[in-house]
């Protein structure tokens, strides 16, 4: 194949792409849009095999890394339990920014496969696109890393700090910038390796101090790096099918992030100085540290089912805790059950539910809830008004009406769902113990509140017997 | 002033008129080589920041429930660097960059299959009422 023949066959898998991305914006669409991405892969691959030059001993070391590396990725994406997704999604980042430096790495030890000159004598625009993309996919590695093992609880969510941190990372920033300067200069191959390791460096550092319930941004912008590390590759080795998908993931990645730094009313710098939550709102035991406020009114699973059974409409707010607990299925077994009592359901979605952004839309489309019953803040928040009940499980801080009124909260100005307003709010809950952000929810006290202590899978299954009789 | 004096300045006038075109015409040629160099150059950035847009506009559109399955495509997408390593595994003469390029494939192979797949079942999952 040509390289007029190839050039074309990248912009198709360009274009098919975008069509991928183009097919997200309706579950009905979605499926048919990943199917035109695997095909713009498989016909980049194709055409890149096909290249004039190719030797039969490389394609077939080729075929053997797809196969190996095809094996273990489809076995991880059957496997996958749902609750785990960030974790797999922040380990695959990691392999995005580590082909990266492989990539980078063969493009310096063999510029004459790429047309970027000959060893040791590399174009230095070229060497500048290739330590970009060297240190950015290094970024992307590390970084993907420290999210992979904090959000596993292979590491302890709490954000590392110490004294001089921002101090080290700037000066770190400021001496991988003489590197590539160095290195642009020289062209030698131990700077290529220092910028290589002072990036894995700074992708650790920059990561660690950040706290796990901020791992949905972090998650987002490592997504958006992975895409930044592609097209900084695409630049390097003049590929147009790398920089334009590169651009589009890199643009997917940002917009991620912007929304779940506004769902949680953070700044970008903010959450990046890190020092945020902790590792989890660690349980008390109920009324733990609450003795000088007015008594919260506890209630049984057997008082809530008869409250909701006699309800016209209920609202369901799902928390990663309901996650946390498995307690997805029986919630929907729960709202089948009411919905033949004649109630109408519906489930109100915080953007920042999950711990990655649309991740409680995935955990309940897998215990077969119907998208169309599930909102987000917006659509839904004008409808607690008229609700009968708003049933909150395993959620705590995105319900605080704190986050509306009392300035001095941490999360002051978070857009929350207004579950105040609702006749009827049941907060399923193991203690009173605060939430992520350290903050006390005020709902626990008010007189329409009822909570319910207990297990939330526990707690709902015998709602669900009590509907039963 | 005297004609001989006019005629005097006017030579030396001509002199420094071409110094100056001979300076102009070594610029050049040294500009020509690095026009050339920025061309492909500012072709890549033109596509590349399209691109950013086009990105930008097509997932402002994706539906916010379908925020994961979103990650997951971009991750496989991503994974098109694979298209740098099979050049360097294909291509290159010197062994490191080989291996390195062998190994690049295997790492965004996985990233492929698994995020193509990863996807797909979290689509498959999501239904419409009654169905």
């Amino acid at each position: 194949m040509g390289q007029t023949l190839s050039t074309l066959a990248y912009l198709v898998a360009s274009v098919l792409f975008i069509m991928a991305l183009r097919g997200l914006s309706n579950p009905e669409t979605s499926r048919q849009g990943n199917l035109y991405g695997m095909i713009g892969m498989g016909i980049a691959i194709i055409a890149t095999l096909l290249r004039p030059g190719m030797g039969a001993g490389g394609i077939v070391l080729v075929l053997a890394g797809l196969a190996i590396g095809g094996t273990i990725g489809t076995l991880l994406a059957q496997r996958i339990q749902m609750t785990s997704l960030p974790q797999l999604v922040a380990a695959f980042h990691s392999l995005v920014g580590m082909a990266a430096v492989f990539v980078a790495a063969a493009a310096f030890y063999s510029p004459e496969s790429f047309g970027i000159g000959y060893a040791g004598n590399i174009k230095a625009a070229s060497l500048v696109e290739m330590s970009l993309g060297l240190a950015i996919g290094a970024i992307t590695f590390s970084g993907s890393v420290i999210a992979f093992a904090k959000l596993d609880g292979r590491m302890s969510g709490a954000p590392i700090i110490f004294k001089g941190q921002h101090m080290l990372n700037a000066a770190l920033g400021a001496l991988l910038l003489v590197l590539v300067i160095a290195f642009v200069a020289t062209g030698s191959p131990i700077l290529f390796w220092l910028i290589a390791l002072l990036s894995f460096a700074l992708g650790f550092l920059l990561i660690i101090p950040i706290g796990g319930a901020d791992m949905p941004v972090v998650v987002s912008m490592l997504n958006s790096y992975s895409g930044w590390a592609a097209a900084g590759i695409g630049f390097t080795i003049g590929n147009l099918l790398l920089i334009v998908t590169g651009a589009l993931v890199g643009a997917s990645g940002a917009i991620l992030s912007y929304i779940m730094c506004k769902g949680m009313n953070r700044s970008i710098i903010n959450v990046l100085l890190g020092g945020f939550g902790s590792d989890s709102g660690a349980a008390a035991g109920p009324g733990a540290g609450n003795a000088d406020r007015a008594p919260v009114k506890a209630g049984s699973p057997e008082d809530a089912a008869y409250i909701m059974k006699n309800a016209q409409k209920i609202i369901i707010v799902p928390g990663y805790g309901m996650a946390v607990a498995q307690a997805q299925q029986v919630v929907r077994e729960m709202a089948d059950l009411l919905k033949k009592e004649g109630a109408e359901i519906s489930y109100a979605i915080h953007p920042v539910a999950g711990r990655m952004p649309g991740h409680m839309n995935v955990l309940l489309a897998e215990a077969n809830v119907p998208y169309d019953e599930v909102h987000e803040l917006e659509e839904i928040n004008a409808e607690f008004a008229d609700a009968d009940v708003a049933y909150v499980i395993g959620a705590n801080d995105v319900t605080n009406p704190a986050a509306k009124t009392d300035k001095s909260s941490a999360i002051y100005g978070m857009p929350i769902l207004d579950v105040e307003r609702a006749k009827t709010v049941f907060f399923v809950k193991r203690g009173m113990a605060s939430g992520y952000a350290g903050v006390e929810n005020e709902l626990f006290f008010r007189p329409n509140t009822m909570m319910l202590f207990g297990d939330a899978k526990k707690v709902t299954q015998q709602i669900v017997q009590s509907l039963q009789k | 002033m005297n004609p001989q004096q006019i005629a005097n300045e006017a030579a030396s006038l001509s002199d420094r008129a071409a110094l100056l075109a001979e300076h102009a015409r070594q610029l050049a040629e040294t500009a020509a080589p690095l026009a050339a160099a920025a061309e492909p150059f500012l072709l890549m950035l033109t596509i590349f920041l399209m691109a950013c847009f086009v990105g930008y506009y097509v997932v402002w559109n994706v539906t916010p429930a379908l925020h994961s399955p979103l990650m997951g495509v971009t991750n496989a997408i991503s994974s098109v660097i694979v298209v740098g390593a099979i050049l360097a595994t294909g291509l290159a003469e010197s062994l490191a960059a080989q291996i390195f390029g062998f190994i690049g494939v295997t790492l965004a192979s996985v990233n492929i299959f698994g995020g193509f797949l990863v996807t797909r079942r979290m689509l498959s999952m999501f239904k419409k009422k009654g169905s």
